[in-house]
Order: structure tokens, then sequence, then C-alpha cells
């Protein structure tokens, strides 16, 4: 099922003009605060009613301006998980996660109270309020409320934004839970590289009210022409298969033939597992560095170069199947004369593991 | 409590209870649609809604009692036709009630309100996406959160019913028996010699009622704040 949305909306401060699709899996709208992107979200749930658009899950058309097809929230079947948890404070942990149960069609398919709240964890909390709950603890219960609607859609509104990083950490395996074992699409909105990169399927780059690019995470990732947030934050996302575990500590990977030492994964050996390498970095190097303390030098060619407006540039390079981006300065591009079809040597710095496996899509 | 009281005070005490207790039930279903219209809907004449619902507060009580005897009096045009329908106001305690209740609505209304505005629409947004309806949102969302509020108001507005003097003695005057309410007694017993006694225990009375309407608000606020917040 595929989440279609074509959208226009003029606010006082911000213009939006949409069009994107979301195909299954998790597709993430990413971009800065005030892109737009709680908006879009807000339309998709029906609470943002636009001034001329069309928004369809499949078949389903839930707005259509044009036609005057307007489906009130209720009806639209989606679970929103709020940027905050926004549980009923009047009503047990319980009655909070069976609140949109009696409204699910007795038919629809979805997860039973008790494998939600086993995959959650939260059996202990189901007699308590609200009130008394940690920040992670509602966090997922406010994920469990969703799912047990039986939705058709799944909406996240950047859930892990208040939260601290170890809670973020509990939080994110239960959305790639979702992404790998759940039938039902996710439009995850997030302006986080990380939660990017872990949980991307399909990326939807918003600016300033409008899509600049989409396409699978992969590649929007390793995109140099697409930095919402900057180059510092830029880096790709490549999928890797654990070869072995070394006794030293490290795990030998391989991405698409290449040989890459990182510092030891869970995953067993014949696993994949997806790892984001930040841009900042990667080095490149026209010849073989010698005697260099990186374990990971692979050759490359340069596939793009965007240069900043200030003294750097990024610079897109391919090695065997894998897209990197490097993060280098102006300077280093004309001294080593870059241009695309160099072959160049990539020195990988730092790897960074998204845990968890990578989509099966 | 009817050999403490006299037959004449007593009746003035059941009376005004009866007023005041007829006065909050029959306002609190309008005082919730006209505070939940005033706290969340978008309309034209809502400020003059708001200034008519407020007036009662602002007028001289007599002047509102003069009003409703303009309206709904024997021999004015709502009056009269309410007559043909079998209900008199005029000089009846339902006549009293009516002004209580007209005297009591701002109270209630602001107290409802401010309970609704303290209401997350968040919450109520989350409710519909999870598919229900906004009727159910309402019930099972919005009123559990706003029950302080009525409660508040509805106590609020009841002790206002109880001590309501100006408008309902020029509605429906001060007939002992029928139309004399717990004040209207007590001034008419300041007014005869050696009438104070029995008014210094409609006083008591007066005295005893509030402190119990206020000491049961507190303790059902509290046993719902508990509910309510969960903590």
């Amino acid at each position: 099922m595929t989440l279609s949305v074509r959208l226009h909306h003029a606010f006082a401060a911000l213009t939006l003009d949409i069009a994107f699709d979301a195909p299954p899996g998790v597709t993430v709208l990413f971009g800065r605060s005030g892109s737009g992107k709680t908006s879009v979200a807000d339309a998709v749930a029906g609470l943002l009613r636009p001034q001329s658009g069309r928004i369809a899950i499949g078949d389903r058309v839930l707005c259509d301006t044009q036609k005057g097809i307007w489906v009130p929230p209720h009806r639209r079947r989606l679970g929103y998980i709020f940027q905050q948890p926004r549980l009923f404070p009047h009503l047990s942990v319980r009655q909070n996660l069976t609140y949109g149960a009696r409204f699910a069609p007795p038919d629809s398919p979805g997860p039973t109270l008790d494998a939600v709240v086993a995959m959650l964890g939260i059996e202990a909390l189901l007699p308590r309020r609200p009130g008394a709950l940690s920040g992670g603890e509602a966090a997922r219960v406010a994920i469990g409320r969703a799912l047990l609607s039986h939705p058709a859609l799944i909406l996240a509104d950047e859930p892990l934004a208040s939260l601290d990083a170890p809670r973020k950490a509990e939080i994110l395996p239960y959305f790639e839970q979702l992404r790998d074992h759940s039938p039902v699409p996710v439009l995850y909105v997030s302006h986080s590289v990380t939660e990017v990169a872990r949980l991307a399927t399909t990326v939807v780059v918003l600016e300033n009210g409008r899509v600049v690019r989409q396409g699978p995470a992969d590649a929007v990732l390793a995109d140099p022409q697409v930095t919402p947030l900057g180059a510092g934050e830029a880096g790709a996302m490549i999928s890797a298969t654990v070869r072995a575990h070394h006794d030293d500590g490290l795990s030998e990977l391989s991405v698409g033939g290449l040989r890459l030492l990182v510092p030891r994964v869970s995953p067993a050996p014949g696993e994949t597992l997806r790892l984001r390498i930040a841009a900042q970095d990667v080095m490149l190097a026209t010849v073989r560095p010698e005697g260099v303390s990186a374990l990971n030098i692979w050759p490359a060619v340069v596939t793009g170069i965007r240069l900043g407006e200030g003294p750097g540039a990024l610079v897109q390079i391919e090695a065997g199947e894998a897209r990197l981006l490097a993060r280098i300065t102006r300077r280093s591009v004309r001294a080593l004369n870059l241009a695309e079809g160099t072959p160049v040597y990539a020195v990988l710095k730092a790897v960074s593991v998204a845990r968890g496996g990578v989509p099966a899509r | 409590m009817t050999g403490w009281l006299g037959p004449e005070e007593w009746a003035a005490v059941a009376l005004s209870l009866r007023v005041a207790f007829w006065a909050t039930l029959c306002t609190l279903p309008l005082g919730i649609l006209t505070a939940h219209a005033l706290a969340r809907w978008r309309f034209p004449g809502k400020h003059l809604l708001n200034g008519i619902v407020h007036l009662p507060l602002i007028l001289p009580p007599v002047v509102t009692g003069y009003l409703l005897l303009m309206t709904f009096g024997t021999r004015a045009p709502v009056g009269a036709a309410l007559q043909e329908l079998g209900i008199f106001l005029a000089f009846r305690w339902t006549g009293a009630a009516l002004a209580a209740g007209i005297m009591a609505f701002p109270l209630m209304v602001r107290a409802i309100r401010l309970s609704i505005e303290a209401v997350d629409p968040r919450l109520e947004q989350a409710a519909a996406t999870l598919g229900a309806p906004r009727a159910w949102v309402w019930a099972t969302i919005t009123l559990p959160l706003i029950l302080p509020g009525i409660l508040a108001g509805a106590i609020l507005a009841f002790a206002k019913a109880m001590g309501e003097f100006g408008a309902t003695i020029t509605f429906v005057s001060n007939i002992p028996g029928q139309t004399q309410t717990l004040p209207s007694a007590i001034y008419a017993f300041l007014q005869v010699p050696g009438g104070e006694s029995a008014a210094l225990r409609l006083v008591a009375v007066s005295v005893a009622v509030a402190m119990a309407a206020l000491i049961l608000s507190e303790v059902l606020a509290r046993r719902i704040a508990a509910r309510v917040g969960g903590a």
C-alpha cells in the first residue's frame, strides 16, 4: 500500500507545496524545524485541512479538494504517534492502550493487546496512570496505543524528540521492529540524521515547505546536493554483511566485496546491518596512503562534487556498490584536481553502526 | 429540625433548597453548552453572547427581576404564552427558580469555561486519530477532564441561588410558603418587632448550608482530581 500526498497550503510564515509517495516500509519526512514536516503529517491525519490537494492510501482517498472529499480524522484509521505522548491522564495505561480498539473494524488485521504489551515490555505499567510514567515509558505506551487501533498507516511525528539519548536508544528499536515485522507503512517525521539512517527505507527531504528530494534512503543520503541540516551532518548509509568477528575486538564486514573493519558488532556472521558513514569521517587521497592508522582504505571513483558557499565541499564517491560522501575543503578539491571520474582512495576514519537489521525491503 | 425552626422558617429553608436545586439542575446543561461554545467555538456574535451571559452579574438584581417581570409576568407576552401551556412563573416558586438560575448562570459558565479552556485540545485530537467520533471524544475525554470545573460551577451556582434576593423579590415577591426564600424570610423577619431570633436561626442555617456546600465541593473536587490526575 502506498501513501500518496499532494497538497498546497499557505500559512502566514510558510507555504506548503508538497508532492510525494510513500511506498511500504518507513518513509522519513526529513528536514529542519519549520520546514513544514508536522503540518504534512497533520494533513495526512486530517488534523489540518489543506487549501488544496489530494491524499490517498492505496485507492482509499482521504482528501481530495477538487472532488470535495474529506474523511474526518476518526474515519482515517491512522495510528498517530505524536511528539508528546498525549496519553489520556484520567485513564489507566490499559484503558489508554485499548481506547482505539473498539473503533477498529472487527476483521482488521493487527496485533493483540498481549502481543503489543509483550513487544513493548509494558506489562507492569498496565494498571498505572500516565502521570506515574517516565518519559520513555509514556513513549512506549503511546506507540502501543497507536498500534492497537489497527491502523492502515502509522504516523510518527518526531516521537523521540522529547526524550534524552538513553531513552531514544531504548525506543528506536521498537520502530525498527515495526519496519521489519509490520506490514503497515510508516510515515516518520524527523530532523535527526541518526533516525533517518537507522529507520528509513525511503527519504523525503523537505525544505521551506517543498520536497527537494525523495527516493530510497541510501541514494538520498549519499547525494551531496541534499544537505537539509548543513554539510556538517551529511553522511551516507550503506548495508554491510558480517564476515567474521576477530579476537582483537573488531568485526570484519563486507560492503559489496570491500572489506570493512569496525569495533565489534552484535549480529552473527552472515547477517546484514546498516552503517552510517559521516561525510566528515571520510578522507580522500589520489594515491594509496601508506603508514596511516586508519584501517579502512577503499579504492573509489569520484561521482559528484558540490562546492559549498564556505570553504567546504562535499564529494560523492563510489566504492564498489557503495556510495559515500566525503567532506573536504574546496582547496583540497583544487589541489587534488578532483573531478567526476577521478580515481581516489577513501580513508574511513570512523563508522557508526546502526544497530538492528537492515529493512527486508 | 422542625422543632427548632418554626413552620414558616422551615418552609423558607425548604423552598430555598428546592429553588436552588432546580435552578442549578436546569441551568447546568445550558451552562455547559454555553461554556463550551465560548471556550471552543468561533461564531459571529460570540462577544454579544458573552455579554448577555455576564449581564446579570453587572446589572442591579432589581433590574434583572423587573426585566423578568416584564417578560414572564402574567400579562407579558411570553408569560401569557407560557400560561397557555400551563407554565406559571410570576409569583410562583418556579419563577424564583428562574430568577435564581439566571442570576447564578454567569458564575456557572465562568467556572466551566475555565476548565474547558484548561483541557489540552491535542488530547481530543489524539482520541480522534484513534477512531473516536466527536461525541464519544467529548464523553470519554473532555467531560471527565472538566468534571471538577462542572462541579465547582454547580456548587457556586447553588450557593448563589440560595442567596439570591433582589431579582427574586422583584419577580415573585415575598409570599410566605410560596415564594418566600431564605433571604426573603430573613429580610421579612427583620422588618417586624421581635423577629430577630427567627432571623438569627435562619442566618445560622444559611451559614451551615454554605459551609456544607463548600466542604462537599472540596471533597468531591479532590476525589476527581485524584482520579483525573492519576498521581
